[in-house]
């Protein structure tokens, strides 16, 4: 039997989670903040471009927060086979008294949904989560128009928990947000049936 | 309707009205409701501390001199009296989206349940959706606390789901109930 410590948390079948590169990454990242389409999938915040100078020190803020706060984990996916950076994701909002967080995964281009990545990066997020961080509520919070993002989750095992009703207002309607969740012990059960 | 004309006294209720208030006389209020953990383990879920005046003065000097209007905080004070008995806060504010977060709690016990933070309640739904006017306003409440859920129900909140076991205390989970008011359903009950 393999000792599970050497279980690779990083490394998954399709791409890793790494640090940001305050080199190269934020000429990227600029780009996917002009794209509206990504922004309002992924954000609550206002659609708003930002330059490369303005990510890097968005990048230089969230150093700040993962060192000082300790309560905020940020990761840059990448292809197992090279550095391109294709896409970000977060534990975020710790809660270390109630093993409590958020999970945000973000794949901005199109051509890389669909594949499996997203799945991969949500199981090395679940697993750090639990195995790592000893978290026991894990959560997401989705706008109602996000359905390919409602289904993944669910297909993952997350339920819905909380629905605010009508707390989204974009494209001249209002929409509701949605909290779905996942406990330890119910992605425990999961793992054992696969 | 009542106090809507823009001449009226909008942070003023039956009981209480709602003020501002020095980083010193808070921070001096909040020690004493603190000391009682029951206080802090009905409003907050991170782990309960009796801070030290010094360095609650010196989050309130922050917390209160931003006026970007991303959070609204007032002490509530009786009428009767002048007593500085509670808080409530309006946070997270997003214009966007037209929502905030409230947060309220009475920390002098003899006025608990007796309608003082109702009262409060009302005056800031009142300031929400008329003065800043967001469309809706949500809140969380801890499931050990049934006595805030009705109170908040008959201010006209209603329950939008529960985050399950979403934390830790005296060696058992609990839910987070969440709730939440629409503008409309405001006016109606107000009408």
């Amino acid at each position: 039997m393999t000792n599970p410590i050497s279980t690779p948390l990083f490394d998954g079948k399709l791409v890793r989670l790494t640090p940001l590169d305050h080199e190269k990454d934020p000429e990227i990242v600029s780009g996917w903040t002009h794209n509206a389409e990504y922004v309002r999938m992924t954000s609550l915040e206002p659609v708003r471009p930002l330059t490369a100078a303005q990510v890097k020190k968005q990048f230089e803020q969230i150093d700040k927060e993962m060192d000082e706060g300790r309560r905020l984990f940020h990761y840059a996916i990448r292809p197992k086979e090279n550095d391109r950076l294709i896409g970000e994701a977060r534990i975020e909002w710790i809660e270390w008294s109630n093993g409590t967080a958020q999970l945000k995964i973000g794949l901005p281009d199109p051509g890389d949904r669909r594949k499996g990545i997203g799945s991969d990066v949500l199981r090395m997020l679940l697993r750090v989560s639990f195995r790592e961080l000893n978290l026991h509520h894990l959560e997401v919070v989705l706008p109602e128009y996000n359905v390919p993002a409602l289904r993944f989750f669910e297909k993952h095992g997350f339920k819905i928990e909380v629905r605010r009703r009508q707390a989204v207002n974009r494209g001249g309607r209002r929409w509701d947000l949605i909290s779905m969740a996942i406990l330890r012990p119910e992605w425990e059960a999961l793992n054992e049936e696969r | 309707m009542k106090n809507d004309e823009p001449g009226s006294d909008l942070l003023r209720g039956k009981l209480v009205r709602l003020s501002a208030v020095s980083p010193e006389d808070l921070s001096k209020l909040i020690v004493g409701w603190i000391q009682n953990s029951e206080y802090w383990r009905l409003i907050a879920n991170g782990p309960s501390f009796p801070l030290s005046q010094e360095g609650l003065r010196k989050f309130m000097e922050k917390h209160l001199e931003k006026d970007d209007l991303r959070s609204c905080f007032f002490v509530i004070r009786t009428l009767d009296g002048d007593r500085d008995i509670g808080e409530i806060e309006l946070g997270g504010i997003s214009y966007a989206r037209g929502e905030s977060y409230v947060g309220i709690g009475i920390g002098e016990p003899e006025y608990q349940g007796r309608g003082y933070g109702t009262d409060a309640m009302n005056i800031i739904l009142h300031f929400a959706f008329t003065e800043l006017n967001l469309y809706r306003v949500s809140l969380t409440v801890f499931e050990y606390n049934p006595r805030a859920v009705r109170a908040y129900e008959k201010c006209g909140f209603k329950v939008e789901g529960r985050a399950r076991e979403f934390f830790q205390r005296e060696g058992r989970r609990w839910d987070l109930i969440h709730m939440g008011i629409l503008r409309e359903e405001w006016q109606a009950q107000n009408a």
